[in-house]
Formats: structure tokens, C-alpha cells, sequence
């Protein structure tokens, strides 16, 4: 295999973009999943799937679109998107969990109309809808890295901050904390790396990718710093062994992944009560 | 500017929602290195007064002095540390140890894209030893009791080295063997390390021994003074105030003068 990676360059872009939305989508996974929001990941990339839709819609019509990256305007809906889930957490004040269902319903119900306008599923939209390793471009690796880049940077930089609002968002803000604009910041990165990590896992799968692994190392680490190298290190467990695996045994990768993040949560849960068991 | 010594003056505070007045001319002041307590019965606008006082809530009438700064035009908030009483609802599975709680308590000091140093960790475990919890530092937030989580919140209220510490009702959810330990904590506070304190609680007679000051709220302004003139204050006045029977504990103690 490692012959096959160093001769196809299809093989390089899968594993280099793989090991990256390894580090971030579990990275924000624990934030998410510690404030309870674990499901604003599937909303959106159902949101997503409407951009990419719509991008794949219009380059029926306008050919000089076909040029653009549909994961481009899938940015673009996850953005606004994200924007407007933290709009409807507002006026929903004591329903906050309803944003999601609205929000998830509305993309889905966008993406049915674009591509059913499209004539039906392609290959394309099929790729976007289960993850296709085959289909990452270099340019799609240049995107991933770009994202990686910029969500490292605020995560270093606001963690503190991050950190304080997860854990008591009303204390936080009465000790001077602009929760707002770091609220905004924060879901528009959760918005980036869901279209990004959509071509590696599918939009399907790609909330999968950013809870498992949390899901998991929540349950034996110690610490918020422990739980956050404990998510990345399944994350990429699970990315470069579900590819390693799909590559030999033929099998869908972005399922494999998803499927082996399982796994581990499934050992660590047994680890964990046998444990208990013996003290 | 005034340059008074009173950490927080409160100055003719009224506060209505419609018609109804939670508050109503409400004056009180919290000397530095004073211990006040301020009681009165559920409903009796203390939780309202504390925003005011923390600038959440914009009064109708009167006006609110931190350090001698309006409140409103306050911004040395790491000077003021807040024990909120929801402190201890936060989700109890939430994955962070004890050192990080308390590191929490400097993150509006540290200000934004800054790091902690080794003075600063420091300064937390110094935070942690003051409230006894030291051997818990790495232990989850989650694992301990409520008493316990409780000094771990005043010590995350007291990392950033604050002038002075509100705290609204912390005792609530804590067992009353670890309420009373709580409090001795708070005494050992104010009188060992000068720290100024404002409590607010339902709870009367369980403090007025440690309390150098008092105020008694229930919309007005019943009450406000030092304990040893309270422990005069007739106990059917108390009554009425309450609205319902109530015993002051006379403690037997000689005041210091603090």
C-alpha cells in the first residue's frame, strides 16, 4: 500500500486530507459535544448538501460554474447556515435544541427541490452524499489545509475563552467575556470544516466523525485538555485505519471510518466497565 | 471619582417591572474588608439587586458605584469576583479537572490571545490551597461534592485576586454540614486575608456570626448596619419583615474591630 501512495496521487490526497480532518473535526467535536450541540453538526451538513446541490445546479446552466469547487458553495450555505441557527438559539431562548430541526429540515428540504431542478442524483452529488476518497482534488487538499490552518489558529487562540463558555456560558459573559463574536467565530469554523470533512466522510457521516471519538475519550479522560488529545488521537486512529482498511478490503472509506470510530467507542465503553468492575 | 473606602455604594435603587416594584429606593454600601451580609426571604429582589449591582440590569432610578466607578462605565470586572448560585449547575459531567475550573476565574485578566505562565499557575494553586482544595487539583469537577465544588467556584472567584467577592446565595444544593464549613471558610476569608465580601442568602441566622454588617431586603430597605446593632433589632420587627416567625441566633462573641 504504501508503493500504491507514493505512485497515485489520488492515494496522497485522501490520506493528507484524512489525517487533518482527523485533528479538527474531533477538535471542535468536544466543544460541541460539552455544550450539548452535538447535533448542530448534522444540520449543517444537510445545509451543506443544499450548497452543493445548488453549486451542481448551476453548473448545468452556466457552464463556466463547472470550473468552481461545489464544496465552495457548500461553504457558503454551512456559513449562513451556522448564522442562522444561532439566530434561532436566540428567539427560541428556552427551546434552543429546536434550531437544529428547523434548520436540518430546511436543508434538507432545499436540497431535494435543487437536485430534483438538477434531474436527479449524479455521481457527483452521490460522492458528497458518502464520502469519496477517489474524488479529492489537489485543490480540495489545499482547501482542507487552509481550514485546518485557520481553525488551529482560533482554537489556540480563543481556547481560553472557548473553554470559559462551554463550561458556564452566563458566568463567562458577567466576568467580561464577548461571548457574541466568539460564539459567531466559533460556529463559522464548525460551518468550514463540516463542508471540507464532507468529501472525506460524507454528509451523512460527517457528525459521526466529530462526536464518536468524543463520545469516547469523554468517558476515561481526565480534564478538558486530556479529553481534547484523546478525541484527536481516535479521530486519527480511526481515519488512517478505516482507510487502510477500505484500500485492502474494497469497501466504502468514509463508512469504514465511521464504522471503526464505533468500534473504538464500543472497546472503551467495555474497557471502562470491566474496570469499574474489578475495583 | 469619589474617593471613599466602600467597595460597592448602592444608592437609591428602584427597580420595576410594570407596575411592580421589585425594588424601591434602595441604599446600601459595602465598606472594604467588610463582611455584609445581605438577607431576605425568597422573592425579595436580591437576585435583581446583584445584577444591578454587577451591571446585567439597568435600574429605573439610582445609580450603582464599583470602586468608585459607575458601573456602567466599569471595565476592571477581574477586580470583582462573582459566586453565582447557579454556580453548581452546571453539567456535572462536563470533563474538566479542578485546575481548570479555577483557571477559568483568569481568563477576563488574561485578556484575549493570552496564555497562562507559570506565575499564573501558580496563582491558581495558591487560589486552591486558601479554600483547602489543593489535593484535588487534578481530580474531574464532576467527582466532588457539592460543598467541595463549591470552594473550588470561590477559589476560581478568588485566582484573579479581586478587591472583592459577591456571592448570591452559594449554599444552595449544599448539605448543611458543609454549609456551615462553607461558611467558616468565608469568615477565615474576610478576617485572615481582608478579603471584602457582600453574601446575599435566605439564610439568617446561620451567618450573623460571621457577617460584620447586615442588610435585610424585602423590596425596601429594612435593615442595614453592623451585626451587633441587628442582634437588637426587635425579633418581631424580624417577624414582620419575613412575614413569619423567625430566631436569631445570638452567638456568643466579642467583634474585633475589623
Amino acid at each position: 500500500m504504501i508503493e500504491a501512495i507514493w505512485k497515485f496521487e489520488f492515494l496522497q490526497n485522501a490520506f493528507l486530507a484524512g489525517i487533518l480532518i482527523g485533528i479538527i473535526a474531533p477538535l471542535l467535536g468536544v466543544f460541541l459535544v460539552v455544550r450539548r450541540q452535538a447535533l448542530i453538526a448534522d444540520a449543517l451538513s444537510h445545509i451543506t448538501l443544499a450548497g452543493i446541490a445548488a453549486s451542481l445546479l448551476m453548473g448545468k446552466y452556466v457552464t463556466s460554474w463547472q470550473a468552481v469547487n461545489p464544496v465552495y458553495m457548500g461553504m457558503g450555505f454551512s456559513a449562513v447556515g451556522s448564522l442562522f441557527i444561532e439566530q434561532l438559539r436566540k428567539v427560541y431562548k428556552h427551546f434552543e435544541e429546536l434550531a437544529i430541526p428547523i434548520t436540518l429540515s430546511g436543508g434538507i428540504g432545499l436540497g431535494v427541490v435543487f437536485i430534483s431542478l438538477a434531474d436527479g442524483f449524479n455521481s457527483d452529488l452521490f460522492n458528497y452524499l458518502f464520502g469519496s476518497v477517489i474524488a479529492i482534488s489537489r485543490g480540495d487538499l489545499l482547501a482542507v489545509s487552509v481550514i485546518t490552518f485557520v481553525v488551529l489558529v482560533v482554537v489556540i487562540m480563543l481556547y481560553k475563552e472557548l473553554f470559559f463558555l462551554s463550561f458556564d456560558e452566563e458566568h463567562a459573559i458577567v466576568s467580561g467575556i464577548r461571548g457574541k463574536w466568539i460564539h459567531i467565530v466559533f460556529i463559522l469554523i464548525v460551518a468550514f470544516v463540516i463542508a471540507v470533512s464532507m468529501q472525506i466522510v460524507g454528509v451523512l457521516l460527517v457528525s459521526a466523525l466529530m462526536t464518536l471519538p468524543v463520545a469516547a475519550s469523554i468517558r476515561v479522560a481526565k480534564g478538558f485538555k486530556q479529553t481534547i488529545f484523546l478525541s484527536i488521537i481516535i479521530g486519527e486512529c480511526s481515519v488512517i485505519g478505516g482507510l487502510v482498511l477500505a484500500y485492502y478490503l474494497d469497501i466504502a472509506p468514509g463508512g469504514t471510518i465511521v464504522l471503526l470510530s464505533a468500534i473504538i467507542l464500543v472497546l472503551i465503553l467495555l474497557f471502562k466497565r470491566w474496570k469499574q468492575g474489578k475495583s | 471619582m469619589t474617593t471613599n473606602a466602600n467597595m460597592i455604594d448602592v444608592n437609591n435603587i428602584s427597580f420595576h417591572y410594570g407596575d411592580r416594584y421589585v425594588l424601591e429606593d434602595v441604599s446600601f454600601s459595602v465598606p472594604k474588608g467588610a463582611f455584609v451580609g445581605l438577607v431576605g426571604p425568597n422573592g425579595s429582589g436580591k437576585s435583581t439587586l446583584i445584577k444591578i449591582i454587577l451591571g446585567l440590569l439597568k435600574p429605573q432610578k439610582g445609580q450603582v458605584q464599583l470602586l468608585g466607578n459607575k458601573v456602567n462605565k466599569f471595565q476592571q470586572w477581574c477586580k470583582v469576583g462573582y459566586v453565582s448560585q447557579k454556580a453548581n449547575s452546571f453539567n456535572s459531567g462536563f470533563p474538566a479537572t479542578v485546575f481548570e475550573v479555577v483557571s477559568m476565574g483568569l481568563t477576563s485578566k488574561l485578556g484575549l490571545f493570552r496564555f497562562m505562565n507559570s506565575t499564573h499557575k501558580q496563582a491558581v494553586a495558591d487560589a486552591l490551597a486558601l479554600v483547602g482544595m489543593e489535593e484535588y487539583s487534578e481530580s474531574n469537577i464532576g467527582e466532588l461534592s457539592g460543598g467541595q465544588q463549591q470552594r473550588v467556584f470561590i477559589a476560581r472567584a478568588l485566582v484573579s485576586d479581586p478587591d472583592f467577592l459577591i456571592l448570591d446565595e452559594p449554599t444552595v444544593g449544599v448539605d448543611s454540614g458543609s454549609t456551615s464549613e462553607f461558611y467558616n471558610l468565608l469568615g477565615k476569608l474576610n478576617k485572615e486575608n481582608g478579603i471584602t465580601l457582600l453574601l446575599v442568602t435566605h439564610d439568617i441566622g446561620t451567618i450573623t456570626d460571621k457577617v460584620t454588617h447586615v442588610a435585610c431586603l424585602n423590596r425596601t430597605l429594612h435593615f442595614h448596619g453592623e451585626t451587633e446593632e441587628f442582634e437588637q433589632f426587635n425579633e418581631s420587627d424580624l417577624s414582620d419583615f419575613y412575614g413569619h416567625h423567625v430566631h436569631v441566633l445570638n452567638h456568643d462573641h466579642g467583634h474585633g474591630g475589623v
